[in-house]
């Protein structure tokens, strides 16, 4: 069984967990102030790379809590994880 | 084939269960509320006689105490955490306790539990939530015995039973 870090538990098994999408995207602060065009890449537009991603997590089964993961899109290999509001690390950055 | 201990399978009584989410560093300075000891680190458990404080996640507990004493024991946990911001939430009707207990408890869970519930990784004291075939869990530990708790939600109940009954029958008929 495949085995994800949650940075809180640990190694735990793959069920337990939820996807979320792509990570570090930022809500526009003023909404309002965008163009359409902005809103809906922010809504919708997404890197979707082969390869190294930056994702969204949430260990449902577990400890209840969301963080983000390094994941490779190829191989399903989570390279690494850590919690909310920490920034991507740096080296998993450019690769693709 | 090896000699293999009955295992069982049994229903709890009832409980007053709490759920109950606090910042941690709130609960670094109150440490204990109503006779639960909130020091524990994140998937432990710590018993106090009759009371259990399971820390589920970094600001979530799963607070279990003697039936009967629903309404003193919130009102306790709340003057023990007042001015602290927090939420605690009566669940004594939503949660089921199932005890399973045997040598060979923790295969039994196994059947269901995807995570590793060896003495290594899953000592005395642990506790966590996770699944069980394709229900939600609170699993515990309370001692070095091979006695495991489960706590469920009152609607898997039958499932959860069922599934632990079903696998405990090939340890038992041997
Ligand atoms: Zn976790």
């Amino acid at each position: 069984m495949l085995l994800i870090t949650c940075p809180y538990c640990g190694a735990r098994p793959e069920i337990e967990f939820r996807g979320g999408g792509e990570a570090h995207i930022a809500r526009p602060s003023d909404p309002a102030a965008v163009d359409d065009q902005s809103w809906a890449e922010y809504l919708y537009y997404r890197s979707n790379p082969k390869g190294v991603h930056a994702e969204r997590w949430l260990h449902v089964h577990g400890c209840g809590r969301w963080f983000n993961a390094v994941r490779n899109t190829v191989s399903d290999s989570f390279e690494q994880t850590y919690r909310m509001g920490e920034p991507r690390p740096d080296a998993t950055k450019e690769r693709r | 084939m090896s000699e293999r201990s009955a295992i069982s399978v049994s229903v709890l009584g009832a409980g007053a269960t709490y759920s109950l989410r606090i910042a941690p560093e709130l609960v670094a300075s109150v440490r204990e509320a109503a006779g639960f000891d909130l020091t524990g680190s994140i998937n432990t458990a710590i018993s106090t006689g009759a009371k259990i404080a399971a820390r589920l996640g970094p600001d979530e507990w799963l607070l279990i105490g003697p039936d009967g004493q629903s309404n003193a024991l919130s009102d306790e946990i709340g003057a023990a955490l007042a001015g602290h911001f927090h939420s605690l939430v009566d669940v004594s009707h939503r949660n089921v306790g199932i005890s399973v207990a045997g040598r060979e408890a923790s295969m039994v869970l196994n059947a269901g539990v995807p995570i590793d519930l060896g003495d290594a990784a899953f000592p005395a004291g642990s506790a966590t939530r996770t699944v069980l075939g394709k229900a939600e869990i609170v699993l515990m530990r309370p001692d070095a015995d091979r006695v495991y708790r489960v706590e469920c939600w009152r609607s898997f109940a039958p499932y959860v039973r069922a599934f632990l009954e079903e696998t405990a029958r090939e340890f038992n008929s041997q």
